[in-house]
C-alpha cells in the first residue's frame, strides 16, 4: 500500500518534447511508471522518443485513460498547464517547473481547489512509491520498498534521508516532495492526513525548511490527528533573516518563519526532532526500534 | 527584487496613489533646483535599498532650497549604516527631494501574499511609522486585515472596511478607499511581492498621502515586466551575489571561513546548518540547482575561491539530474584552470557516484573526500581551523 500513486497510476507528462521532459518521462518509464504518453500543443498526432503526443490533456485522458500529469512545461505558461488537466479531470497533478509567478499560482490554485484534483507542487521532485511508480525527477535505484512515509519541501535534502533510510533498510511506502514556493497545491497537513489514514505506513519522516507557518499547521495537526511517529528535521536553522535561500519560499521575514521556532513547535507536538541532517536515517530508526 | 523608494513613487503615481510632489538628485546643485521648484519646506531622503533611513541621519528636513542644498551635500556620498545593511554600511548615491507635508495622522497599509490563505493580504493600522511586526507583538488588535478574492481582487467593500476600520469619515476616507484599491492595482499589475506605505499619512488639510513606499518585486514574474527590471540597481547588491546570478547560481555571502557548493535549495541550507553544529561557520550559501552544468560548477567554484574569507571548502551534492561525473568534470577543471589555493572536501551520492569518485581519484588533484555530509562537514571545518592557525 501506498498514497496518492501505484501500479494503476498512468501518467501523461505535460511538455514531453521539451528537453526536461522527454529525459524524465523516459526515467519515469524505465522506474516501471506506466507513462502513457504526453502533451504539447501544436504537436499532437507525432511520437517523441516512442511516446504518442496529444494537442491536448483531454485527449490523453480520451485516449490512454491518463490518470496522472506530470509538468515540465516552462514557467510562463506552466500554472495554465496546470488548470487545463485539473479541468480534464486529472486527479492528481504533480508539477515540477521552478520559476512559475506567485500571482499565477494563486489563480491556479484557486481554480484546481474547484475541481476534484489534488495538486502537488510546484517547484517539487515529485512523489514515488517504490516499487511501483516514480512520478518526478528523483534518482529512482536510491528508495526500497517499506512503511516510512516521506514528506518535504526539499528535493534534494529528500535524496539524502532517503538515502540514509534505505542504507539503514528501512524502505519507504511514499515520499513526497511538496515543493519549496510560496504557493503549493498540497500541503505538509495534507501529507500527513494521507500518512495517517495509510495503513502501510508506520512513521513519517518530515522535512521542513524555514519560512511562512507550514510547519507550525503540520505540528498542529500531529498533535490533534496523527497516532503514528513523525520525525522532523527543519533546515536552515543557521540561515540569515531577509534573505531568500534559494526556494522562494524560504526567507524568515519580520522575524518569522525561523527554524527554532518550528522546531519548537514540532517538539511540543510530539514529534521526534533531529538536531543535525546527518542523523536523521538514525533517529527513523531508533523510532522504529530497529536502531 | 527591491527598488529605491523614489522608483516606487513615481510607479505608483502611473496607479493614481497620490505621493508627494518631489524628484531624484545626485548632486547638491541639483537638490537645490528641486527645492527651489517646489517651493517651501522640503524633506531630503537618502536613497537606499535598506530601511531604518531615517534613525541613521539619511533623511534630512529643510527649511530653503539653501538649506536643502546643504543637507544633500551631507547625505550625498556618505555611508549609511541601519540594522538592514552590512556592518560597513551602504553608501548613498542619490537623494529625494520632495515637498514636506503637514502630517496630522500616521497610519499603516501594506499588500503582500499570505502563504497560509494562498491570496493576498491587505493590512492597514493606526499605528503608522512603526515596524508592522513590532505592532503585531505589541497590539495585534490594531491590524485590521482582509483578504483578496485570488482571482475577484479586492472588493470596494474590503477597501471601505479597512478606511473606516482606520477611523476615517469625509474625504479622508474617500480618498483612502482609492488609495487602497489604487494600491493594490499596483500590486497586482506589476507582480509585486510587497507593496508597503509606512508611514499613509493624513495631512492637516485632509489630504492623504504615501510618505514613504516600499515595492518589492516577485523574481519569476520580472520576465514579463521589463520597465520593472530596469529599475534593477545592481551597485546596492554585493559584487559576488551579480556575479553569481549572472550564472544562474543562487548565493548568499555569510559571515564565516567555510565555503560550501550544494546542489539543491534544502541541501544547501542543511549544509550550512551541519558546518555549524561541526563547529565551523559558513561562508555562504550556494545553490548551484538541480541540473548544473559542468561550466556551472566551474563559476560557482571560482566565485566561491574568490571570497577573501574562505578558509576551505565543502561540496556536498547528492545526484539526481546532476550527475557526479558532471560535478566531478566541473570541479577538475575549476581546479586545473584556478589551482588549489585551500583545501577542498568533496562529498557525493546518487547518480554515477562510482564514477564520479573515480574521476577524482584518477585526476591527482589534492581533494579530501568524504562518505557522508558528517564527515564532510567535521573534516572542512577542521581544515578551515588550521588554515587559520596558519595565519
Amino acid at each position: 500500500m501506498s498514497v496518492l500513486v501505484d501500479k494503476r497510476t498512468r501518467v501523461a507528462v505535460q511538455g514531453i518534447t521539451g528537453r526536461e521532459g522527454a529525459f524524465h518521462a523516459a526515467r519515469c518509464k524505465e522506474y516501471g511508471t506506466t507513462v502513457v504518453g504526453g502533451v504539447t500543443p501544436g504537436k499532437g498526432g507525432t511520437t517523441h522518443e516512442d511516446f504518442p503526443v496529444w494537442n491536448t490533456v483531454a485527449e490523453a485522458v480520451a485516449n490512454e485513460g491518463a490518470n496522472c500529469s506530470l509538468v515540465f512545461v516552462p514557467p510562463a505558461a506552466a500554472a495554465d498547464a496546470v488548470m487545463e488537466a485539473a479541468a480534464a479531470g486529472i486527479p492528481l497533478v504533480v508539477c515540477i517547473t521552478e520559476g512559475i509567478p506567485a500571482s499565477d499560482m494563486v489563480r491556479a490554485r484557486a481554480f484546481v481547489a474547484e475541481t476534484e484534483t489534488r495538486l502537488i507542487g510546484p517547484n517539487c521532485p515529485g512523489l514515488i512509491t517504490p516499487g511501483q511508480a516514480k512520478v518526478g525527477i528523483m534518482p529512482g535505484h536510491i528508495h526500497r520498498e517499506g512503511h516510512v512515509g516521506v514528506v518535504s519541501r526539499s528535493g534534494t535534502l529528500t535524496y539524502e534521508v532517503v538515502h540514509q533510510l534505505t542504507t539503514r533498510g528501512i524502505g519507504q511506502s511514499t515520499c513526497i516532495g511538496i515543493g519549496g514556493d510560496p504557493v503549493t497545491g498540497t500541503s505538509f497537513v495534507d501529507v500527513l492526513r494521507l500518512f495517517n489514514e495509510d495503513p502501510e505506513t508506520r512513521a513519517v519522516m518530515l522535512i521542513g525548511e524555514i519560512g511562512g507557518s507550514a510547519e507550525e499547521a503540520a505540528a498542529a495537526f500531529i498533535k490533534a490527528q496523527v497516532r503514528k511517529p513523525v520525525v522532523a528535521f527543519i533546515c536552515g536553522q543557521t540561515a540569515p533573516p531577509g534573505r531568500r535561500m534559494g526556494h522562494a519560499g524560504a526567507i524568515i521575514a519580520g522575524g518569522k518563519g525561523t527554524a527554532a521556532e518550528k522546531m519548537r513547535a514540532l517538539a511540543a507536538a510530539g514529534a521526534h526532532l533531529v538536531q543535525s541532517p546527518a542523523d536523521m536515517g538514525k533517529r527513523v530508526a531508533e523510532v522504529l526500534g530497529t536502531g | 527584487m527591491k527598488i529605491h523608494e523614489y522608483q516606487a513613487k513615481a510607479l505608483l503615481r502611473e496607479f493614481a496613489v497620490a505621493v508627494p510632489r518631489g524628484d531624484v538628485a545626485d548632486t547638491p546643485a541639483r537638490a537645490r533646483e528641486i527645492a527651489s521648484g517646489l517651493g517651501g519646506r522640503v524633506v531630503v531622503k537618502a536613497q537606499v535599498h535598506a530601511g531604518g533611513r531615517g534613525k541613521a541621519g539619511g533623511v534630512k528636513l529643510a527649511e530653503t532650497p539653501a538649506a536643502a542644498e546643504a543637507a544633500a551635500r551631507q547625505i550625498l556620498g556618505m555611508r549609511l549604516r541601519t540594522p538592514q545593511t552590512p556592518p560597513e554600511g551602504v553608501e548613498v548615491r542619490r537623494i529625494l527631494v520632495e515637498e514636506a507635508s503637514a502630517v496630522e495622522t500616521e497610519l499603516y497599509l501594506s499588500v503582500t501574499l499570505d502563504r497560509a490563505r494562498s491570496t493576498d493580504l491587505v493590512m492597514v493600522s493606526q499605528a503608522g511609522g512603526m515596524e508592522i511586526e513590532e505592532v503585531a507583538a505589541r497590539s495585534p488588535e490594531k491590524i485590521l486585515r482582509e483578504w483578496a478574492h485570488p482571482t475577484l481582487g479586492l472588493h470596494a467593500f474590503q477597501a471601505r472596511r479597512l478606511a473606516f476600520g482606520l477611523g476615517l469619515t469625509g474625504e479622508p476616507q474617500k480618498a483612502a478607499v482609492a488609495l487602497v484599491q489604487n494600491l493594490f492595482a499596483c500590486y497586482r499589475a506589476k507582480d509585486c511581492s510587497l507593496a508597503e506605505i509606512n508611514p499613509l499619512v493624513v495631512t492637516t488639510e485632509g489630504r492623504v498621502l504615501a510618505l514613504d513606499a516600499k515595492l518589492d518585486f516577485d523574481d519569476n514574474a520580472l520576465y514579463r515586466h521589463p520597465d520593472v527590471t530596469a529599475l534593477r540597481d545592481v551597485a546596492e547588491e554585493l559584487p559576488l551575489d551579480v556575479e553569481a546570478s549572472r550564472y544562474g547560481l543562487n548565493y548568499i555571502k555569510l559571515d564565516g571561513d567555510v565555503g560550501c557548493m550544494v546542489n539543491g535549495a534544502g541541501l544547501a541550507m542543511a549544509t550550512m546548518d551541519i558546518i555549524k553544529l561541526a563547529g565551523g561557520e559558513p561562508a555562504n550559501f550556494l545553490d548551484v540547482g538541480g541540473g548544473a552544468s559542468p561550466e556551472q560548477i566551474e563559476n560557482a567554484f571560482r566565485i566561491l575561491s574568490s571570497d577573501p574569507s574562505v578558509k576551505a571548502v565543502f561540496i556536498n551534492v547528492f545526484g539526481g539530474i546532476l550527475r557526479c561525473d558532471r560535478l566531478a568534470q566541473g570541479v577538475i577543471a575549476a581546479v586545473r584552470t584556478l589551482g588549489l589555493k585551500m583545501p577542498v572536501v568533496v562529498r557525493m551520492e546518487g547518480t554515477n557516484v562510482e564514477l564520479g569518485k573515480k574521476m577524482l581519484a584518477e585526476s591527482g588533484l589534492a581533494l579530501a573526500t568524504a562518505d557522508d555530509m558528517g564527515a564532510g562537514a567535521h573534516k572542512v571545518v577542521e581544515l578551515a581551523r588550521a588554515a587559520r592557525a596558519v595565519r
